[in-house]
């Protein structure tokens, strides 16, 4: 396979230059990559605190809450709608997908760049850029858009019923201009694997990982066109007036709903794919073992990536849809536990006959499985049409989607973090503050959510600002466990500073490592850390297949994909 | 063992709970034992010095068993839930059975408002009776509501009947539930629908045969005696 054309072809070159053109206006994918990181970190810390505002509000109503002042029902329903937003839109995408994706893909697959370095570029401007809109939405006349995350018209679609004149289309702005910045990365992302292949890297060498990102990315392109189109008219019905969603002119408040989990659920997988393909890398390195069941795994992703096209009428069980049309969405919610039960379990079969090592990143990866089987069964409550009725937007849904996307966006990140940190920067995490960091926040994450599944279990309802006006879901006893879920919040806030000081005070202070600290296979390890622009000394060759760990009759317990045999 | 945290006051509560617990004990089962493997793995195989990890592609069928044998099992607790799961949904969303009553609901932004048919038992009639926020209804007796919205999505609930359906702008939705116990019980809005969300209680009254007729009857004779006037 010839070397694809790239980034030096084009004429751009690889000298140290000034800090704009480094790290500002870069084409470098992995400058690229970190800067949707760093990106998502900060998003992440605002939408952290915007979760501390709201649960300080549940927890403690109309007191004061410290660092922000009283909370308002108006206040209270951006900060819900936003959080959502952010996590999803703004951290899980660009940290998982854009900002892993960025950075592995040409180091894992043996090229020195992104096909399109330029489009490379463009995505992360607009990206930026919609990130700034959604931030400016917040300080609009009215404040920030209210209508949940799943901005459901009527409500989301006039200034009438929404009070929202300039929260509403700017934040609908921003999540359109998110997809487009996701649309070009998806497209690079796709291409580059396709073409730019070091030689000898097989479709069955590519580490899973990658596998991963390139599925989640097709089923982010081909889901996301609807939405777009529905994101359009409900611009459109915003600020022009147009009647598309409005039932006295025809239109009809349905669509929406339809064309939205359409796109949002196979979102779920988009962001889930490639965090399990970040544990799948991991729990190799650490437990010494081959990658039991290759093709099984990537045959369940691909499967899971395809049936979550399926699925997305579970959303509206109760929102008016046909009642027979129900069966048909929960056999299909049931049945996409099939290939994601079995891929969590090729992982803990990979684990059997390892040689374990509980070091930071290999915590991470398996505390991600282990939360993800509670996030995983607790929504067979919720795929199954009649319990759902009574589950359907309550702290109960909640409960559960946070024991999904808290693994996918926090845990196989920090997973992530912590395993390539040393690749990034060159440089190794501290261990101890490491470990103290990951036990923190894995406590004080399910003190969290487990009260919650109960506040559901008894009836509460997501989304209300405050419940004074239920006696029956404002009993003492509901009252505690908001506080306990609130209290557990601000722990684990807090010992997010250790992580934040360990991992800037590495980044400078470190203990430096070479190439290949963990003794591991995949391709990025065989460059410098951190890899220079264009990555590898000598393009690397590939041999064999990505997770050759304790092979017998050989010294080593690994074997690097691009060592000759 | 949803009682435990909320009483079940209907027939459709007590299926739904029914089907939680089919659904909670599976299910809880197949987790326990996954995690019991998972966790019994993790102390199994810590790193020792000088043992070295087993090579174990995972590929051959002999090998493979290991995972698709419980993607056996999961796929048939997959099948009993589904068959749990449509065959409750039938009974409470799909099959309406014939009503002892029939009751307006009508969401708006931030109320609700009841329209109860009165003694004779029909709705459209002068002896309605409107009220906001608080709904009357018998024990024991089959009611079917139509459910609408004036503004944006709404969503009724009762999670004491277990019951939560959307009420959307310009669509008359059907759908029914039969009081089981008699009490006091909250009615909330379960979708997002604006700065007043939170502020959509109303107030749900299930009451004897007698006790409802009593308040019925006061009821009427003011609806009667407002309309007289209006005339």
């Amino acid at each position: 396979m010839s070397l694809p054309a790239t980034a030096h072809d084009v004429g751009l070159s690889h000298e140290a230059r000034s800090f704009w053109s480094r790290y500002v206006f870069s084409t470098d994918h992995k400058v690229i990559g970190l800067q949707y990181m760093f990106t998502g970190m900060v998003m992440a810390l605002i939408g952290g605190f915007m979760a501390y505002v709201f649960r300080m509000q549940l927890a403690f109503p109309d007191q004061v809450v410290p660092l922000y002042g009283l909370v308002t029902a108006r206040e209270y329903n951006a900060l819900v709608t936003n959080h959502g937003s952010i996590m999803i839109f703004w951290v899980a995408m660009p940290v998982l997908i854009a900002g892993l994706g960025n950075f592995l893909i040409p180091l894992m697959i043996g090229c020195d760049d992104m096909v399109f370095p330029r489009l490379n570029r463009l995505s992360y401007q607009i990206f930026f850029v919609s990130a700034v809109i959604l931030l400016l939405s917040l300080a609009a006349p009215g404040g920030g858009f209210g209508g949940a995350w799943t901005a459901y018209p009527p409500l989301s679609a006039s200034a009438q019923y929404n009070h929202t004149p300039w929260g509403a289309p700017l934040w609908l702005l921003a999540v359109a201009l998110e997809f487009v910045a996701f649309l070009l990365g998806g497209i690079n992302f796709t291409v580059t694997v396709m073409n730019a292949r070091a030689p000898g890297m097989t479709a069955m060498r590519i580490p899973i990982v990658v596998w991963m990102i390139v599925i989640a990315s097709l089923v982010f392109m081909a889901s996301v066109g609807p939405l777009v189109a529905g994101a359009v008219m409900l611009l459109l019905d915003q600020v022009v007036g147009t009647r598309f969603y409005d039932p006295k002119a025809g239109g009809d408040p349905l669509l929406w709903q339809h064309l939205f989990w359409f796109f949002g659920h196979p979102e779920v997988y988009v962001v889930l794919l490639p965090a399990t393909g970040v544990v799948a890398e991991i729990i190799t390195v650490f437990a010494r073992k081959k990658l039991f069941a290759y093709k099984t795994i990537l045959g369940t992703s691909i499967a899971t990536g395809i049936i979550s096209f399926f699925v997305w009428a579970h959303h509206q069980f109760v929102a008016g849809i046909d009642p027979r049309m129900a069966h048909l969405f929960t056999i299909t919610t049931l049945l996409i536990s099939i290939p994601l039960a079995e891929m969590m379990f090729a992982f803990i079969a990979t684990l059997y006959g390892g040689s374990i090592e509980l070091a930071t990143p290999m915590l991470w990866a398996l505390a991600f499985i282990a939360e993800f089987l509670i996030g995983g069964v607790t929504g067979i409550f919720l795929g199954a049409n009649a319990t759902d009725i009574y589950f359907h937007d309550t702290y109960f849904v909640v409960a559960h989607f946070h024991y999904t996307f808290f693994p996918i966006a926090i845990i196989a990140t920090f997973a992530a973090i912590t395993y390539w940190f040393p690749k990034m920067f060159g440089r190794r995490l501290n261990e101890t503050l490491g470990q103290w960091h990951f036990w923190g926040t894995i406590v004080s994450f399910n003190a969290i959510f487990i009260p919650l599944f109960l506040t559901g279990a008894a009836g509460q309802h997501r989304r209300i600002y405050s419940y004074e006006s239920f006696p029956q879901l404002s009993t003492p006893w509901l009252n505690q466990l908001a506080v306990l879920a609130t209290v557990a919040l601000i722990v684990l806030l807090i010992f997010q500073v250790i992580f934040l000081a360990n991992f800037f005070w590495s980044m400078r202070r470190g203990e430096p490592v070479g190439a290949n600290p963990w003794n591991a296979n995949t391709l990025e390890w065989s460059a410098p850390s951190p890899p220079p622009h264009g990555n590898f000394a000598t393009m690397p060759t590939v041999y064999r297949g990505p997770y050759e760990y304790g092979v017998p009759d050989r010294e080593l317990d690994y074997w690097p994909q691009h060592v000759p045999s | 063992m949803l009682e435990w945290l909320i009483p079940a006051a209907s027939t459709s509560a007590e299926e739904i709970d029914w089907l939680f617990t089919l659904i909670f004990y599976t299910v809880g089962f197949w987790f326990l034992v996954a995690q019991g493997i998972f966790f019994g793995f993790i102390l199994k195989f810590r790193r020792r010095p000088g043992v070295r990890s087993q090579y174990i592609a995972g590929e051959s069928t002999d090998e493979k068993r290991w995972i698709s044998w419980p993607h056996y099992v999961v796929i048939a607790c997959d099948v009993v839930l589904i068959a749990g799961a449509i065959a409750v949904w039938r009974d409470v969303k799909q099959i309406i059975p014939t009503p002892d009553e029939t009751i307006r609901v009508v969401a708006q932004q931030w109320a609700w408002t009841f329209v109860h048919p009165g003694p004779d038992h029909r709705l459209d009639t002068p002896d309605d009776v409107v009220t906001v926020n608080e709904l009357h209804v018998r024990n024991d007796a089959t009611y079917v509501f139509e459910l609408s919205s004036r503004d944006v999505v709404h969503s009724f609930s009762v999670p004491v009947f277990r019951l939560k359906q959307d009420a959307v702008p310009g669509r008359v939705i059907t759908g029914w539930f039969r009081p089981t116990r008699t009490g006091t019980f909250d009615i909330a809005c379960a979708e997002m629908c604006g700065i007043g969300h939170a502020l959509m209680p109303a107030v749900l009254h299930v009451e004897s045969a007698e006790a409802h007729a009593a308040w019925l009857g006061d009821r009427t004779t003011v609806a009667a005696a407002s309309s007289e006037s209006r005339s």
